[in-house]
């Protein structure tokens, strides 16, 4: 049901951990539904992500797509990496099975909960 | 890469002492059943010899059985065929939180039809009380249906106990055994009970059929129309070959049943003692009135699809009561019946064995599953209650 894609960032998911000192943190979804998506980035010069990290609480869909958006949007300007959507990132996992593109796809608005925490930190 | 298949309670697979009594239906002995002709007569035979063979083998001396395309289909035909038979004597039926959705949606299709539907809580382990069942039963109640054992956590009913209250008041009593036949000894007779269901491909029998034992003078309205064969319970040619595997396969399931709750039981303690002495692992269900087969734990902080999925890699296949393995947003009812909280209940996971078990089989399960939690541990983002020991 998954692509080899979310089965290779299931397996070996990249970025995974704590930021100790993150610059912004974004956590969405719950309990409720079974996913919990926690990311942590530090922005360095010119408001790129110099690093990102993720934790999950979730199904294969939810490790995958963590994982893949932290390669995605690493080195990224800030005002860049918002852009990406959850579609995209579903995309760039070449497809999720439709159940999930809801309940576990979330880890575009985590990366825009954790800018926006940068952001509200910053100001 | 090492097979563990450890998920008998989705399927088993069939028999060969089964397949190899079916193939001569498909078209050796290919006749109808109804037909005159001495085609037909020959099949009528066997179909009969079957059900006799199929009601013998389930103590059920003072009814019939009734072929029907399985589990799910036996189930429908008890609830709305008796409720609808019974709708001038009332419109209350009632039913518990942890049945198979075959019940519990059949029930609540009776719901939106007017009827009045009573849910029987469980307790933490998943009984239900006949207490509660009194307590429920009024004189507008037609029938209760309340499942033999538990396909989830195993838990096992006090059927004769439930079915005498329900007798007591003169209310139908249904009970789905799907899970409970080769696994605990069944007498329909001693349980008292005025349906019965169940299925061939849960007892290493095909897929695609099953039964439904129904008490003399218990009369069900069918879902279907068309021919006479089943008494009109169950019109449509019958399916002859899945219909000799049934009887074979549960004639096997009865006689074996003692052995194999012998040989499972010894794997299912020592396979609950490993896993629950892992940190923040707890067993679902009942300690001693669950079924020799099962296991259902929950790994606090981890998802259960996630722990299917890196098993599934280790070649170990089970199931969880995660929402994301139902297919639908909430964890399994069955957990949350039993007051599990949404992380525990998604947390779960089901180990069911079955013939081919081994102690080996155990001890890889054993080897493998503390790896995959601590991963999995150290990816969440949820903490231990004793701090982060767990999260590395
Ligand atoms: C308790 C219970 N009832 C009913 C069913 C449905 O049986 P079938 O698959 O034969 O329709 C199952 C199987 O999933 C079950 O476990």
């Amino acid at each position: 049901m998954y692509s080899e894609k979310v089965m290779d960032h299931f397996q070996n998911p990249r970025n995974v951990g704590e930021i100790k000192d993150a610059d912004g943190i974004g956590e969405v979804g719950n309990v409720r539904c079974g996913d919990i998506m926690k990311l942590y980035i530090k922005v360095g010069k010119d408001e790129t992500i110099e690093d990102i990290k993720f934790q999950t609480f979730g199904c294969g869909a939810a490790i995958a797509t963590s994982s893949i958006i932290t390669e995605l949007v690493k080195g990224k300007t800030l005002s860049e990496a918002v852009t990406i959507s959850n579609k995209d990132v579903a995309e760039a996992l070449d497809g999720l099975p439709p159940v999930k593109m809801h309940c576990s796809n979330l880890a575009a608005d985590a990366l825009r909960a954790a800018v926006e925490d940068y952001n509200k930190k910053k100001a | 890469m090492r097979k563990v298949y450890l998920d008998h309670a989705a399927t088993t697979p069939l028999r060969e002492e089964v397949l190899e009594v079916m193939l001569p239906y498909f078209s050796q002995h290919f006749g109808n059943p109804s037909s005159i002709h001495w085609y037909g007569r020959e099949i009528r035979k066997v179909v009969e010899a079957a059900r006799e063979q199929a009601k013998a083998l389930l103590g059920g001396s003072s009814g019939s059985i009734y072929f029907t395309s399985g589990g799910t289909e036996s189930d429908n035909i008890a609830i709305l065929g008796a409720a609808e038979a019974l709708a001038k004597k009332g419109n209350h039926i009632i039913t518990s939180a942890v049945e198979h959705h075959a019940v519990l949606d059949a029930c609540k299709s009776l719901e939106k039809k007017g009827y009045e539907l009573t849910v029987l809580p469980v307790n933490q382990h998943g009984l239900v009380s006949p207490d509660s069942l009194a307590a429920a039963i009024t004189d507008k109640t037609v029938l209760v249906t309340i499942m033999h054992a538990n396909n989830e956590v195993g838990t096992i009913q006090p059927i004769k106990e439930l079915a005498a209250v329900a007798r007591q008041h003169g209310v139908l009593f249904h009970s789905d055994g799907v899970q409970a036949v080769g696994q605990i000894p069944v007498n329909l007779d001693e349980l008292g009970v005025d349906m019965y269901t169940i299925s061939g491909h849960k007892i290493y029998g095909p897929k695609g059929v099953g039964a439904l034992y129904i008490r003399k003078g218990v009369k069900v309205r069918p879902l279907y129309h068309g021919g006479a064969q089943e008494e009109k319970v169950r019109p449509g040619t019958e399916n002859v070959a899945g219909i000799v595997g049934l009887a074979r396969a549960l004639e096997l399931a009865v006689e074996e049943q003692r052995s194999l709750a012998d040989t499972l039981l010894p794997l299912r303690e020592k396979m609950i003692k490993g896993l629950t002495a892992l940190p923040d692992v707890t067993l679902n269900g009942h300690t001693s009135l669950r079924l020799p087969n099962n296991v259902n734990i929950s790994v606090d902080r981890v998802e259960g699809e996630s722990l299917i999925l890196s098993l599934d890699m280790a070649g170990i296949a089970v199931s969880s009561g995660s929402a994301c393995t139902s297919g639908e947003l909430e964890p399994s009812h069955v957990l949350m019946a039993m007051g599990l909280d949404h992380q525990t209940a998604h947390g779960s996971l089901r180990m069911t064995m079955g013939r081919s078990t081994s102690e080996q089989d155990i001890d890889y399960v054993l080897d493998v599953v503390p790896g995959i939690i601590e991963r999995l541990r150290a990816m969440s983002p949820l903490k231990g209650e004793g701090g982060k020991q767990n999260v590395q």
